[in-house]
């Protein structure tokens, strides 16, 4: 195999300009298909962690249909406080949970005194809330950033709120709510800070205390509207998901009779079961159609540099038998069994992608190094300064390699089955 | 002994609806350690029974033995074999490897058709560059040495598996008249010193007489002639 190898790389060396091209060809396509896939996932991994970490959490768990009307955002599917304390203990023997957050979720109307609009409000317990959403903080782009995220009889709002109704820091608001019997109450507030407002669900919710959320709708009782769940490692979403999801089915629907009108208390079936549903990040927000599509992109990059190899491998292979039709008779007249025939020209193409895979890769690795170390900066939405940590894992390297070498093997296949199949008589006389 | 048997040896070529009988059913038997000659015009069919007895192509029809061994149903696959084992071939145009050393072109049956040990390699290398006068050239690539030479480095090459017969279409063509006499008398000198039968064709009669044994090839059919020993040259 050693001498196979040995003429294999002579063959090669022969016709150095086409196999510096074809190797060429090669390094450049693993080059950018590497890089795309280490910014690209950078990038996603980055646009995930900014919803993840300043809006959603990881996790999200409520009552069962509350998310299939969260545009109403109903009161009547709050967790009562015996399901609430229920998932707590639940969430406490999970190790790989670094936090949760309770939320009262509520729609009010908001008044600056003269005029009034709708507003979609959080009410956040604000220790837990920074723990869970750690950028959360990073949004607020007017008014009190240090301390405690938020006080008691404080709100934070969305900018185009602040702007619309020409509110300031500082300023007095009113929220208006409906309380679950029918009952208006209002309360209200002084302006801590204006937020940036984050495309999806709750993106634009205002913020207030929870007791402040639950004075306003009247609760009698702690009830919360959901759970997010901060995970300590985000590879381990799916895991955790499954496990939490078994885990709280098996949570009764004690407490799940909210009060009149409820639909949903109890029902025990599907994931979360038991009247509690456990969402994903990606199942609540629209990026995760925009990551899926990244995704695709990577795909369709990776299908491109297939074809790459596979048509450049393969003409050059092709040329290559065509060219020595003389000496694969010769060869094949001194007796050449046809299966090391075959395995000498498989070389040459094996040889072909292993170079230019080998060049690839490491110069695509040299590349991400020096990104990282030059650490270029980028700004995204008010995150001003992001720096773009392009990273790729081994395994992911592996596959692309693997798939190129492979590749390069099955487009020498046909010229080298054609070379081992060859009539020495003919190729003798080829001219 | 017997190393070569015809009977009836015919072989026919299509061409869509045309059939050409390039050779007409013919007998010849060729001894071990023969020094023979197939001579004949261009397209009398010299090159169609060498292809034949080297088991690169079918006969149509007849009997044809090799070493005592019917090759004329030979599949592809036992007919690399049996040349790998038995047979040595050299080119009119030389055909040697061009990435390949001399050293290397000789060596390459001995790892890529029969899977020698290097040290047996190398001593039967260092003896066939020896005996063909060449091993001054071993490092020496094929664009680095004369027609001459690559014919004997072929003719090395040839020998290298201890083959028992060497087959040479036309090896004097390419040459001029003295380095085609050379090649023949080296050929001539393998045989006396290998014991190799050889069989070559030629259509050069300045060479002719050097064959022990001439067949005569004339539009596929063959004619046994008189026996010479060193008379072609003067």
């Amino acid at each position: 195999m050693l001498n196979v190898l040995k003429i294999a790389l002579r063959n090669l060396a022969r016709f150095g300009r086409r196999t510096l091209l074809t190797s060429t060809l090669i390094t450049l396509g693993i080059l950018s298909v590497l890089l795309f896939v280490a910014i690209a996932g950078s990038f996603k991994a980055m646009m995930i962690g900014q919803f993840t970490d300043a809006v959603l959490g990881h996790l999200e768990v409520h009552r069962r249909g509350y998310v299939a009307s969260i545009d109403t955002l109903p009161l009547n599917l709050n967790m009562r406080p015996a399901m609430v304390e229920k998932v707590e203990e639940v969430l406490k023997k999970f190790d790989g949970i670094e936090a949760y957050s309770k939320r009262v979720k509520l729609g009010a109307m908001f008044s600056n005194f003269t005029e009034t609009t709708s507003a979609r409000v959080n009410g956040v317990d604000p220790e837990q809330e920074v723990a869970t959403t750690p950028l959360l903080r990073g949004r607020v782009i007017e008014g009190i950033k240090n301390g405690v995220l938020l006080k008691p009889g404080e709100i934070l709002i969305p900018t185009l709120l602040a702007r619309g109704m020409n509110v300031k820091v500082g300023d007095m608001v009113v929220l208006v709510a409906t309380n679950r019997d029918g009952s208006v109450n209002g309360k209200t507030f002084t302006v801590r800070g204006t937020m940036e407002g984050i495309t999806g669900p709750s993106g634009r919710d205002a913020y207030i205390h929870i007791n402040d959320a639950r004075d306003l709708l009247r609760l009698k009782e702690p009830e919360v509207s959901e759970f997010a769940i901060r995970l300590k490692n985000p590879g381990q979403l799916d895991q955790i998901y499954a496990q939490l999801s078994q885990e709280l089915s098996a949570v009764a629907g004690g407490g799940g009779t909210a009060g009149a009108g409820d639909k949903a208390g109890g029902a025990g079936k599907g994931p979360g079961g038991g009247g509690l549903e456990v969402h994903t990040w990606a199942a609540l927000s629209p990026f995760s159609s925009l990551a899926n599509m990244i995704d695709l992109l990577t795909v369709f990059v990776k299908i491109m540099l297939v074809s790459i190899v596979l048509v450049s491998v393969m003409n050059v292979m092709m040329m290559a038998v065509y060219e020595r039709i003389r000496e694969i008779g010769t060869i094949s007249a001194i007796g050449t069994p046809p299966g090391r025939i075959l395995s000498l020209f498989l070389t040459e193409g094996l040889l072909l992608g292993v170079g230019g895979t080998v060049l690839g890769t490491v110069i695509s690795l040299a590349v991400i190094y020096g990104l990282n170390v030059w650490k270029i900066t980028f700004n995204f939405g008010q995150q001003k300064g992001l720096v773009l940590s392009p990273a790729i894992g081994m395994a992911d390297v592996a596959i692309i390699a693997g798939m190129v070498v492979l590749m390069a093997l099955l487009a020498s296949l046909q010229p080298a089955w054609k070379a081992s199949r060859m009539d020495p008589v003919r190729a003798l006389g080829h001219v | 002994m017997t190393l070569i048997r015809a009977e009836g040896l015919v072989k026919t070529y299509r061409s869509g609806e045309v059939e050409v009988q390039a050779v007409k059913g013919v007998d010849f038997a060729i001894e071990a350690k023969s020094f023979v000659s197939f001579v004949g015009p261009s397209g009398s069919g010299k090159s169609t029974l060498l292809n034949m007895i080297g088991c690169l192509d079918h006969p149509t029809g007849g009997k044809l033995s090799v070493l005592d061994r019917d090759v004329s149903t030979l599949d592809r696959r036992a007919a690399a074999e049996f040349r790998g084992g038995h047979i040595g071939f050299v080119f009119q145009d030389f055909n040697l490897i061009p990435v390949l050393t001399v050293y290397e072109n000789i060596e390459y049956p001995l790892i890529m058709v029969q899977d020698w040990p290097e040290q047996k390699r190398r001593k039967q290398i260092t003896r066939l560059l020896e005996a063909v006068d060449m091993s001054a050239q071993a490092n020496k690539r094929p664009d680095q040495i004369s027609g001459g030479q690559k014919q004997r480095v072929a003719v090395a090459r040839a020998l290298a598996t201890n083959a028992e017969l060497v087959l040479a279409d036309e090896p004097t063509a390419n040459l001029d008249h003295d380095t085609a006499y050379r090649i023949i008398k080296l050929m001539k000198k393998m045989r006396d010193e290998f014991g190799t039968t050889f069989v070559f064709s030629t259509h050069d009669p300045k060479i002719i007489g050097e064959a022990e044994l001439i067949f005569t090839v004339e539009d596929g059919h063959l004619h046994q002639g008189s026996s010479h020993t060193g008379a072609g040259h003067a």
